[in-house]
């Protein structure tokens, strides 16, 4: 079993819609797995049936007994987060400035804080209609600790793979470059990271590799966009040689990406000729290279 | 005034709202950006400044002191983040787990693990014309944006606290990096499309800024392609659209080199004359 995770810096580079496309194609042969908890999209395009939810809780959160408090205002003089202010002459916890360090709850003399776990999400497994398995989930609002999910959504869709046999996990990766993308990428055969021939898209490319390169991770690359700006398509190019990276395909600008999202639909289902056939090729060499990695 | 340009999926816009405002803006009166998308700052590809000044932004993490140390654990067991473990006869700290909560440092009984700053990224500062445009971006490795963020905000209030259009391009997503962007700030302009991606995402933006009691509007980008979904929502919602910005290849084209696009697509810059009025609307004590 080999776990393929495609992240992109960047947000709106085509990630989800590409990633979508290859669970469709992967169909039994492989487990799916939702790791963009901040914005999980894409069971807007699998269609899951979330067979089976369960609460995630994660993190703590201090709570004061108001009824055993002696306002003695330790707890608020050690948090560095000012998360303990006075209201009303009571110790009152800000939840979402609390990050659950606990060293409130050890310094009080009295007893008087508790440190509670939180629900911070919904995690589910489900078959979806190409008749795979899919790992997703969701944050709740403002919530902290999605590195957690994202670890979880990971461990869970490794397990049933391993489990059933299967040849290949797909990941859908988180944007930027902390807790979320870290969690993403650990554990990692292939990273495939998707890019735009934009400015921005070249500039988030080059921060997210760096981390990439950290993990000592295999990488291939797929340019999305790439007649909006040939210049900044060359320069990606020599950017991929230069680092070794393999460039697995270059994308057009087209609407069909949103015109096939509008309809529920993967690009591959929608379009009948020129992106069905790149993705379609993209997929059999992303399988081959995921294959080859020791 | 500060004004949050947020969105709960990423590639909405943000940056091409906040950047293109903001310039334009500063045509006629002083403006504030501030680039708060700490893991992938992107406003400076648009806006080309002087650099004023330059600071290395620090978080605090412990520091192992073996002399003293009896290794009786304390701070293994107080650290709620595991980021430090006692291994053998090691004390072992792992800095990009720690939430520099001085915990571990303040409760060791012999004072072996005192906090020392780490760089953790770095804040710029350029001045063009009316504009100042300050960017924080997180060292690759670092996993923690909100630091940065706040210590950002603590700059901003600092070096401007005279009451101008301060811009606060935020993180996409809706938990903790955003929430920190966002703190404090008079609106928050949510910026999505008309699409079923964008729709969902908008949903979980607007329910953080219920959780957290923050007045919003809607932008609406790429309008034209889609469905009229969004629309639909924010209508059945209540939530006032403060313009809407065509689909247009010509402007991803113009975005793709870096270029901002009111100055040649007027329709935009009559999008940027409308979100003005409802923020000169805003400031006059006018609500949403």
């Amino acid at each position: 079993m080999k776990e393929i995770v495609v992240i992109s810096g960047k947000g709106g580079t085509g990630k989800t819609s590409i990633t979508a496309s290859f669970a469709y194609l992967g169909e039994e042969d492989i487990v799916v797995a939702d790791c963009d908890v901040d914005a999980a999209d894409m069971h807007l395009l699998m269609q899951p049936d979330f067979a089976y939810a369960e609460d995630f809780y994660s993190g703590l959160i201090a709570q004061i007994d108001q009824d055993i408090c002696t306002r003695c205002g330790k707890c608020s003089d050690v948090c560095r987060f000012n998360a303990i202010p006075v209201i009303n002459g009571q110790y009152i916890v800000e939840p979402l400035d609390c990050e659950g360090c606990g060293y409130c709850a050890r310094v009080c003399p009295v007893d008087a804080i508790s440190m509670n776990e939180q629900k911070v999400g919904q995690f589910y497994i489900s078959k979806t209609k190409a008749r795979n398995t899919m790992v997703h989930a969701e944050l709740g609002f403002g919530a902290d600790n999605s590195g957690k999910l994202v670890a979880k959504v990971k461990k869970e869709s490794k397990r049933i793979a391993e489990e059933t046999k299967k040849d290949f996990v797909v990941v859908d990766g988180s944007p930027g470059i902390g807790c979320p993308v870290v969690s993403s990428l650990s554990g990692a055969d292939l990273v495939v990271l998707v890019t735009e021939a934009t400015v921005a898209g070249f500039h988030d490319l080059k921060r997210v590799y760096e981390l990439v390169k950290k993990f000592n991770i295999k990488a291939c690359c797929m340019i999305n966009k790439f007649d909006l700006n040939s210049e900044i398509e060359k320069e990606i190019k020599d950017f991929l040689q230069q680092e070794n990276i393999i460039h697995v395909s270059s994308l057009p600008y087209d609407e069909s990406f949103t015109k096939a999202m509008t309809n529920g639909q993967t690009i591959v289902e929608y379009d009948e000729n020129n992106l069905k056939k790149i993705l379609t090729e993209s997929w059999e060499k992303i399988k081959q290279i995921t294959k080859g990695v020791k | 005034m500060k004004i949050a340009i947020a969105s709960g999926k990423g590639g909405t816009g943000k940056t091409t709202v906040a950047t293109n405002l903001a310039h334009y803006l500063s045509e006629k009166e002083k403006v504030v950006l501030v680039d708060l998308d700490v893991e992938e700052p992107n406003s400076g590809l648009f806006i080309k400044g002087e650099l004023l000044h330059s600071e290395d932004k620090f978080k605090m993490i412990p520091e192992w002191e073996k002399d003293q140390c009896t290794l009786c654990g304390l701070c293994q067991e107080v650290c709620n983040f595991h980021s430090i473990i006692k291994l053998g006869e090691q004390i072992m700290v792992f800095p990009e787990l720690c939430h520099s909560c001085y915990a571990c440092s303040e409760l060791c009984p012999t004072n072996s693990l005192p906090m020392v700053p780490q760089k953790m990224g770095q804040l710029k500062h350029y001045e063009i014309n009316n504009l100042s445009f300050i960017e924080s971006r997180l060292d690759i490795g670092q996993e923690q944006a909100v630091p940065l963020i706040a210590q950002t905000h603590e700059y901003i209030d600092k070096n401007f606290p005279e009451d101008v259009i301060k811009l606060y391009d935020a993180p996409p997503g809706t938990s903790c990096p955003v929430i920190e962007a966002v703190k404090g700030v008079d609106f928050v302009i949510l910026v999505t499309e008309p699409t079923p991606f964008g729709l969902h995402d908008l949903r979980l933006a607007v329910g953080t800024m219920k959780e957290i009691k923050k007045k919003y509007g809607v932008i609406v980008n790429r309008f034209g392609i889609g469905n009229d979904d969004v629309l639909d929502y924010c209508m059945e919602e209540n939530i006032p659209v403060l313009a809407k910005i065509p689909n247009d290849r010509f402007i991803a084209e113009l975005y793709s080199r870096g270029e901002l696009i009111y100055e040649k697509v007027p329709e935009v810059k009559m999008q940027l004359n409308q979100i003005m009025d409802y923020i000169k609307g805003l400031k006059n004590g006018g609500t949403a």
